[in-house]
C-alpha cells in the first residue's frame, strides 16, 4: 500500500517534474477502489523520495465482488500488500511517467537515471527468490526483507510478505512498467476480470523486455491469471506465431507434483485398453472428474453405454462442457450420460454394467470409509471387470520436487507401495469372487517399480 | 314398459371405472351426477388438452396418452378414477384392464347400452357434433358385440344399464376395500404362524392376558389377536388351533390373515388336486377324525379371509409373508400371491426351495409391516418391518408382537414337531450386529438424492432443495466420518439482532428482549468459548460401541467438527483425548446414572488454533502481519514528511489509529491461540449432554445439563473446562444489569461473548412458535476477526448495522429441528437412514448462502 520512488540523480527533485507531481505538494486522487495520496518525504537536491498511499476500501472492495459469501471477503490482506490494485494506480496516478512522456523534461525521461522503488508489502508465496528472478534479469539490484507471521507464534512461520527494494540505473518509465507488470505477477491475482483485451496489455507494456525475459512463460502465465488459452495466445504472439489449438491442462493440483501429461495418457491408454481387452460395450467410469477417460471411451464404438459418475457436482459440470455435451450428434449423446454419485453409498444406478474403471480415485477415500465402499462396487454395483489405478508410493522417492513423505496431491488420504495395493486387491478379489491381475503404469524403474499401478479384477461368476 | 326400480352399483372405493356407450348414451351426465368432476377423466377433455380442440380425431393418440398418464398417477395415489371415452372397441378398453392390473385395482365396466334411437336424437341436438347416425349406429353395433367379451377381456365387474330410466334411477355407492381396516387402531397382539401348536398358543394367549376357558377366549378389555396364518400343517393339534382362532374371529376378538399352508389346505379340502406334503397330511387326517361339518366350516374360514390388513389409519399392515408398500391396501392376484409366499427371484436354494426376494431390505414404507412365513431364530426389526415366525412347530417358540407397544412376547416350543426342510440359523452367541445394523453397513444413495422434505418433531415439512443435497453428499462423501458413527450435527446461532447502540453491532440488550417479547422469564446466559464446534460421541467401551451402533473395530468414540470431520489427524492424539473422556464419565459414574453405555457431547474444543491452524495462518495471522509491516511503513513516511510539514496531520493522525486498530485484532485472535504439545493443552468444554441411551436430554433444562457436565469437568479439570453462566430475570433489571456487566468484563478481558438461551432446551414464544433455542452475543473486540480490524471506524459500522438475522434465525431453527430429529431416531432404534437423513439434511441447509460472519 506504499510505493516510494527515490533519486539520486543531480537535481534530485527533477523527480518532481517526471512524476508530475510537485515535491513540495501533497496531492489525492480518487480512485474506482479507495484512493491515492502522493507527497514526498525528502526532496533535496540529492535526494528525492516520492512516497503513494494507496487507500483500499474494503467496503467498496466487498461490494465489487458481490455474489457469493466468504469470510475471506471481509477479512482480506488485499488493503494492506500491492497488488493489481497498485498496478492500476499508477497507471492513473504516474501515467504520463508510465508512458516515458514528460512535457517539461522529455529528454529525462528517455534517460536512465539512479532510481529506488521501495514497495512496503509485497504479497509473494514463492518466496524471495522469485522476486529477485523477476526483477534481477532486468538489471536491478533487489533488496528483500521478509517478515514472520506472528512473532507470539514463530512456529507458525514465515508470511508471504515481503518489502521490496529495487534500484538500477534506469528510465523512469520503464521502471514503472516493470512494477506495472509484476507486481500483480508476484502477487499471482487479479482483482479484475482477465479477457482477451489483457493480451493486448501484457503485448504493449511487455515490448522489448518480456519476450527475452528467463521468467517470460511464468509471468505471461500468471498475469492472464492462469488461463491457458489467453497464456497460450500470448506466447504465441510473442513468438509470431499463429494460435495454438485449445488443448486442456490435466489437473491443477497433481500437475504440480507429477509429471503429470504424459504419465496421465498413458494410465489412460491403459485402462482403456484394460476396458476394450475385456469386451466391455456398457461402461462406467467412476469418479469421472473433468471427463478425460470419457473421452477417451468416446471415441471407441466398442463403447455403447458410458456413465461418468463424479461426486463432486461442478467436475461433472466441466465434464459436459469438456465433451461439448450438448453438440454430440444425438446418437453419440445418448451413450454418454453423467451423475452424481458417491461410492460409499449403495447405488441402484450402478448395477448391470460391463465394466468399471476407477482412475486414481481410492487414494481420496477416507481409509476407514473402504469397507463401504468395496461393498458398494464388488457386491452392489458388481462390474464384469473392475479396473483401479492409484499411485505407487514407492516409487515417490523418483519425483525430485516431491518432500519425502509427502503425498502427491494433497487430498490423498493415503498411498499405498506395491506390497500394500497387492494386498489390499487379493483380499477383494478373494471376499467377493473377482480374479485380479496388477500391472505397472508408466516407465518401470527397477527398484521401486512404475509410477502408477493398476488393478484389472474380473467376476468369478457360477 | 318397464317398470320403475332403483339400479344399485357398488363400486370399490378405489377402482378403475371403465364407462362403455356410445356417442349421446348419456356417459358425461351419468358421470357428472354420480362423481367428482376430478374423478372423471374424458376423452373429449383431453382432445381438447393437447389440440384445443374436444373434437379434433386427429387428437385422439396423443388424448388417450394424456389420459393414461393422468389415470395411472391417480391409481398409484389410490384414487378411484373413471374414463368417459366410448370405449366400444377391445382395443380402446385393454390398455385400461392393463392400468388397473399394473396397480392392482379393479376394472370396472359400467356400460350404458342405450337404446339408438336415443342416441341418435341426443347427438342431434348437439351443434358441435356433426358425424352421421351411421357413426352411431356403428357404435352401437360394436358395443353389443363387446358385451359377451368384457368378462374375458379382465373386468372383475360388469354392470349394464340398458334404458334412459335405468341410467336416470341409478345410485351408485362405494365400499371399502377388505383389505382397509385403517380405522382399527388396536391394541392388538400380533401373532406368528401356529402350525397346529394349539398348546403353546393357548400359553401364548394367557402370557398376553387373555382369559383361555376351553375353546373361549376372552381378551384382555380393549385389544384384539391378529393371527398372520399358517394355522395348519405339521403341528399335533391343528383342529384344536382352528378352532381357537376360527371362534375368536367369529367373536370379533381376532383377525386372521391366510397363509400358504391354509390356502393349500382349503385346496385339498376342496377336492383339488395338492400334494400331501409339508405337513398337508397330518392337517388331513387330523381333520378326518372331526365331523366332516368341520373341514367345510375350516374350508369357508380360509375362503374368507383377506389376503392382508392396513391397519391403524396406515401405520400397520400384517400379512402372512410381508407387503411392500406399493402394493399395499391393494387388490389383485398378485398381491394375494405376495401376501402369501412374498415375490420369488425364480431360482431355487440348495434344498430345493424357492429364494424369495428380500423385500424387507428395500422396504421404505412409512407403516410397520408385521409378518411370519420363514421362520427365523428370533424376531428382529428391519426397515420398520418384521418378521415374527420364530419356528414354534419346529422347536423354537410361538411370538406375538404386542402393538402399539412393539413388544415382543414368546413362549418357547414343547417340542420339535417336524423337521424343517431347510436348517434355521442357530441364534449366534457371540453378540454380533442386529438385522437393522448389518443391513445399515452401508445406506444407500437412494434415500439421500433428489429434493427431499423432512418431518421433525419440532418441526413439520422442512425442505432439502436438490442442489443444497448435491453440496451436502460432496461433503459428506468427501470429508466425514462413517455414517454409523455421525448421529448429530450442531444447529448453527444466529447473532442478536443488531444492538441500538451506535457504536456496538452486537449487545446483550437485544437477546433479552427478544426473549422477554417471546414471553420466556427467564434465561441462561452462558460464556462462548472460542474454539472449535466439536461433537463427541463416546461409549462405555468398543464394545459397547459395536453393539449399540454396529460398528467394526474397538475405537470407544468419536471427536468430530461440525461439518462431520474427524477433529484430529493424529490417530495416537485422538485415541488419548476419547480415552481421557471415557475415563472422565466413568469416573463421573455417568454411565451408572444414565443408564447408559453412549452418550452424545455438544462442545468447544480449544484453542482455536489446533483445528483452524491453516485458516488462522493463511487468514487471520497473514492480514494481521500485512497491515503491520504497511501501516508500519506508512506511519514512518507519514512522520517524516510531517516533519518536513508536507504531510497532513490528518492523516498521520488516521493511519496511526488504523495501526492501533490492527494491534487490537491481532491481539483478538491471539488471545485464541496456543501451542499444543502435550494432550493437556487441549480444552474441551461441553455445554450439552445431548442424548444418552433411551432419552434426548431436550426436555430437560440448561440447568440440568451444565450440572450433569460439571461432573465431567470435576472427574478431569485437565482436559475439561468448565462453562461459565448466569441465570437471569427478564423482568427485573438488576438481573439483566448484572448480566450485561458480566458480559462487558468478560468480553473486555477477551472472551469471545455469551449465549442467551432460554432456560429450557426447547422453548416456544405466545403463538406456539418455536423460539431460538439461543442468541449468541459476542464481545467488540472479538468481532474484528469477523467484520475485519477497522470495522469499528464509523462509517464502516453504519454499513455493516443494515445486517438481518432472519436468514441465519430461520436456518437456525431448522438444523435445531434436524439435530434433534436424527438422535430420536437414534434413540428409538430408527434405521440408520433415517437418522442419517436428518444429519444430512443439516449438511445440506448448512450449503443455504447465508452471511457467515453472523
Amino acid at each position: 500500500m506504499l510505493l516510494t520512488l527515490s533519486t539520486t540523480h543531480r537535481p534530485a527533485t527533477d523527480l518532481g517534474y517526471l512524476l508530475h507531481k510537485h515535491p513540495e505538494r501533497t496531492q489525492s486522487f480518487d480512485l474506482p477502489f479507495g484512493g491515492a495520496q502522493v507527497f514526498y518525504t525528502e526532496a533535496t537536491a540529492e535526494k528525492c523520495t516520492a512516497a503513494m498511499v494507496l487507500d483500499i476500501d474494503p467496503i467498496a472492495l466487498k461490494r465489487r465482488r458481490a455474489g457469493g459469501f466468504e469470510l475471506a471477503q471481509y477479512v482480506n490482506d488485499r488493503p494492506y500488500v500491492a497488488s493489481s490494485f497498485m498496478s492500476v494506480a499508477i497507471a492513473r496516478v504516474y501515467g504520463s511517467a508510465l508512458k516515458g512522456q514528460c512535457d517539461e523534461k522529455p529528454d529525462l525521461a528517455m534517460t536512465p537515471i539512479p532510481l529506488q522503488a521501495r514497495i512496503s508489502a509485497l504479497c509473494c508465496r514463492d518466496g524471495a527468490q522469485l522476486i529477485r528472478s523477476l526483477f534481477e534479469p532486468l538489471g536491478y539490484t533487489v533488496t528483500v526483507d521478509s517478515h514472520i507471521l506472528d512473532d507470539t507464534f514463530p512456529e507458525w512461520g514465515e508470511s508471504p510478505y515481503h518489502t521490496v527494494s529495487i534500484e538500477a540505473q534506469t528510465r523512469l518509465g520503464d521502471l514503472l512498467t516493470h512494477l506495472y507488470v509484476l507486481i500483480p505477477v508476484l502477487d499471482d491475482d487479479k482483482h479484475y476480470y482477465v479477457s482477451d483485451e489483457e493480451i493486448d496489455k501484457l503485448m504493449s507494456r511487455g515490448e522489448g523486455w518480456l519476450n527475452v525475459h528467463p521468467e517470460r512463460d511464468l509471468i505471461v502465465e500468471r498475469y492472464l491469471k492462469h488461463q491457458h488459452h489467453l497464456k497460450q495466445e500470448a506466447l504465441s504472439r510473442l513468438r509470431d506465431e499463429q494460435p495454438a489449438e485449445k488443448e486442456d491442462r490435466p489437473d491443477a493440483g497433481e500437475a504440480t507434483v507429477e509429471e503429470e501429461l504424459k504419465l496421465y495418457q498413458q494410465r489412460l491408454e491403459a485402462v482403456i485398453t484394460a476396458l476394450e481387452a475385456s469386451g466391455a460395450s456398457r461402461v462406467l467410469d467412476l469418479g469421472c472428474g473433468p471427463g478425460r477417460l470419457l473421452e477417451g471411451l468416446l471415441q471407441r464404438p466398442q463403447f455403447v453405454e458410458i456413465v461418468g459418475v463424479d461426486v463432486v457436482h461442478r467436475a461433472l459440470e466441466r465434464a459436459a462442457a469438456n465433451l461439448q455435451l450438448d453438440r454430440l450428434p444425438p446418437r453419440q449423446r445418448q451413450r454418454i450420460q453423467l451423475i452424481q454419485g458417491s461410492l460409499t453409498y449403495r447405488d441402484t444406478r450402478l448395477s448391470g454394467y460391463d465394466a468399471a474403471a476407477l482412475v486414481e480415485v481410492i487414494e481420496h477415500l477416507e481409509p476407514s470409509r473402504l469397507p463401504a465402499f468395496e461393498r458398494v462396487i464388488f457386491e452392489f454395483a458388481r462390474p464384469g471387470t473392475v479396473v483401479i489405478t492409484t499411485p505407487n508410493a514407492d516409487y515417490n522417492i523418483r519425483w525430485p520436487s516431491l518432500p519425502a513423505g509427502r503425498f502427491r496431491h494433497e487430498d490423498h488420504r493415503f498411498e499405498w507401495t506395491r506390497a500394500e495395493f497387492a494386498s489390499w486387491a487379493q483380499t477383494v478379489a478373494q471376499a467377493f469372487s473377482y480374479h485380479v491381475r496388477i500391472l505397472p503404469v508408466g516407465p518401470g524403474d527397477p527398484e521401486v517399480g512404475a509410477p502408477t499401478q493398476m488393478a484389472v479384477f474380473s467376476a468369478v461368476d457360477g | 314398459m318397464a317398470k320403475t326400480r332403483t339400479t344399485k352399483i357398488v363400486l370399490p372405493e378405489v377402482s378403475l371405472v371403465v364407462l362403455i356407450g356410445a356417442s349421446g348414451s348419456g356417459k358425461s351426465t351419468c358421470a357428472k351426477t354420480h362423481f367428482l368432476p376430478t374423478e372423471v377423466l374424458s376423452s373429449d377433455f383431453f382432445r381438447a388438452l393437447v389440440s384445443d380442440d374436444e373434437n379434433s380425431l386427429e387428437a385422439t393418440d396423443d388424448a388417450f396418452a394424456a389420459l393414461h398418464f393422468v389415470a395411472a398417477r391417480r391409481l398409484a395415489n389410490m384414487k378411484l378414477t373413471v374414463v368417459d371415452a366410448t370405449n366400444v372397441q377391445a382395443f380402446a378398453r385393454k390398455p385400461l384392464v392393463q392400468l388397473a392390473r399394473q396397480h392392482h385395482v379393479f376394472p370396472i365396466a359400467l356400460v350404458l347400452d342405450i337404446p339408438e334411437q336415443v342416441c341418435r336424437q341426443r347427438n342431434r341436438q348437439r351443434s358441435d357434433r356433426n358425424f352421421g347416425d351411421h357413426v352411431i349406429g356403428q357404435q352401437c353395433k360394436q358395443l353389443r358385440h363387446s358385451l359377451k367379451n368384457l368378462k374375458r377381456e379382465g373386468f372383475r365387474r360388469i354392470h349394464v344399464l340398458r334404458s334412459e330410466e335405468e341410467v336416470g334411477q341409478l345410485t351408485i355407492e362405494r365400499e371399502r376395500l377388505w383389505s382397509n381396516c385403517r380405522d382399527e387402531c388396536g391394541p392388538f397382539d400380533i401373532i406368528g404362524d401356529v402350525h397346529g401348536c394349539a398348546d403353546e398358543l393357548r400359553l401364548l394367549l394367557s402370557k398376553l392376558g387373555y382369559e383361555v376357558a376351553g375353546d373361549r377366549v376372552t381378551p384382555p378389555a380393549g385389544r384384539k389377536a391378529i393371527f398372520l396364518g399358517d394355522l395348519v400343517d405339521r403341528g399335533p393339534k391343528i383342529p384344536e388351533a382352528l378352532r381357537l382362532v376360527m371362534g375368536m374371529v367369529a367373536d370379533g376378538t381376532a383377525r386372521c390373515v391366510p397363509g400358504n399352508h391354509d390356502v393349500r389346505l382349503m385346496k385339498a379340502l376342496q377336492g383339488k388336486n395338492v400334494q400331501r406334503t409339508h405337513g398337508l397330511l397330518e392337517s388331513l387326517e387330523q381333520l378326518d377324525a372331526q365331523p366332516a361339518e368341520f373341514s367345510v366350516r375350516v374350508s369357508a374360514f380360509i375362503d374368507g379371509l383377506v389376503s392382508h390388513c392396513v391397519l391403524d389409519g396406515g401405520e400397520l399392515v400384517v400379512a402372512h409373508a410381508g407387503m411392500k408398500s406399493e402394493l399395499a391396501g391393494r387388490t389383485s392376484a398378485t398381491v394375494r400371491e405376495f401376501a402369501l409366499y412374498g415375490e420369488a427371484t425364480g431360482e431355487t436354494d440348495e434344498f430345493g426351495l424357492p429364494v424369495r426376494w428380500d423385500w424387507a431390505a428395500e422396504y421404505r414404507g412409512q407403516a410397520a409391516v408385521i409378518y411370519g412365513h420363514t421362520p427365523v431364530p428370533h424376531a428382529a426389526w428391519l426397515n420398520n418391518t418384521v418378521n415374527i415366525d420364530t419356528g414354534c412347530v419346529f422347536g423354537g417358540s410361538l411370538t406375538a408382537l404386542r402393538y402399539p407397544e412393539r413388544e415382543l412376547v414368546s413362549v418357547a416350543a414343547a417340542r420339535a414337531y417336524a423337521e424343517p426342510v431347510r436348517p434355521i440359523a442357530e441364534p449366534d452367541e457371540t453378540p454380533g450386529p442386529s438385522a437393522q445394523q448389518a443391513h445399515d453397513d452401508v445406506l444407500d444413495i437412494g434415500d439421500l438424492l433428489g429434493k427431499r422434505i423432512v418431518d421433525t418433531r419440532l418441526l413439520p415439512a422442512i425442505t432439502i432443495r436438490e442442489d443444497r443435497g448435491i453440496a451436502a453428499l460432496e461433503v459428506i462423501s468427501r470429508f466425514a466420518i462413517d455414517p454409523r458413527w455421525l448421529l448429530y450435527l450442531p444447529p448453527t446461532m444466529s447473532p442478536t439482532r443488531t444492538s441500538a447502540r451506535p457504536d456496538l453491532l452486537e449487545h446483550p440488550a437485544e437477546a433479552f428482549a427478544y426473549y422477554g417479547r417471546s414471553g420466556a422469564g427467564q434465561v441462561i446466559c452462558q460464556e462462548k468459548h472460542m474454539g472449535s464446534r466439536a461433537t463427541v460421541l463416546i461409549c462405555r467401551d468398543g464394545e459397547a460401541a459395536a453393539r449399540r451402533l454396529g460398528v467394526a473395530g474397538d475405537d470407544p468414540g468419536v471427536c468430530y467438527t461440525r461439518t462431520g470431520r474427524r477433529f484430529f489427524d493424529d490417530d495416537e492424539l485422538e485415541s488419548q483425548f476419547l480415552e481421557r473422556i471415557r475415563m472422565a464419565v466413568s469416573s463421573a459414574g455417568l454411565w451408572e446414572e444414565l443408564e447408559t453405555t453412549w452418550m452424545l457431547l455438544d462442545c468447544e474444543l480449544m484453542p482455536w488454533s489446533a483445528r483452524a491452524q491453516q485458516l488462522l495462518k493463511e487468514q487471520y495471522a497473514a492480514v494481521g502481519a500485512a497491515a503491520r509491516i504497511s501501516l508500519g511503513e506508512v506511519v514512518a513516511a507519514l512522520e517524516t514528511a510531517t516533519a518536513r510539514d508536507k504531510g497532513s496531520d490528518s492523516w498521520l493522525d488516521e493511519y496511526r489509529a488504523r495501526r492501533e486498530r490492527i494491534e487490537r485484532y491481532i491481539d483478538a485472535y491471539r488471545a485464541y491461540c496456543w501451542p499444543v504439545a502435550a494432550l493437556t493443552d487441549l480444552k474441551l468444554a461441553p455445554f450439552h449432554l445431548m442424548a444418552s441411551e433411551g432419552t434426548v436430554h431436550c426436555d430437560k433444562t440448561h440447568l440440568w445439563h451444565l450440572e450433569m457436565l460439571a461432573k465431567l469437568c470435576a472427574a478431569d479439570p485437565e482436559i475439561f473446562q468448565p462453562t461459565g453462566y448466569r441465570l437471569v430475570d427478564l423482568d427485573e433489571e438488576d438481573s439483566r444489569t448484572g448480566a450485561t456487566t458480566w458480559w462487558e468484563e468478560r468480553t473486555e478481558s477477551g472472551s469471545e461473548g455469551m449465549v442467551v438461551k432460554p432456560l429450557t432446551f426447547v422453548a416456544r414464544g405466545g403463538r406456539g412458535e418455536l423460539l431460538q433455542p439461543a442468541v449468541k452475543c459476542r464481545g467488540r473486540e472479538y468481532l474484528r476477526i469477523i467484520y475485519g480490524p477497522e470495522y469499528t471506524t464509523p462509517e464502516h459500522l453504519q454499513q455493516l448495522r443494515r445486517r438481518n438475522v432472519k436468514a441465519k434465525q430461520s436456518l437456525a431453527l431448522r438444523e435445531f429441528s434436524l439435530g434433534l430429529e436424527a438422535l430420536e431416531r437414534f434413540v428409538r432404534g430408527e434405521p440408520l437412514r433415517r437418522v442419517h437423513e436428518c444429519v444430512f439434511g443439516v449438511l445440506a441447509l448448512e450449503s443455504e448462502p447465508v452471511d457467515p460472519r453472523l
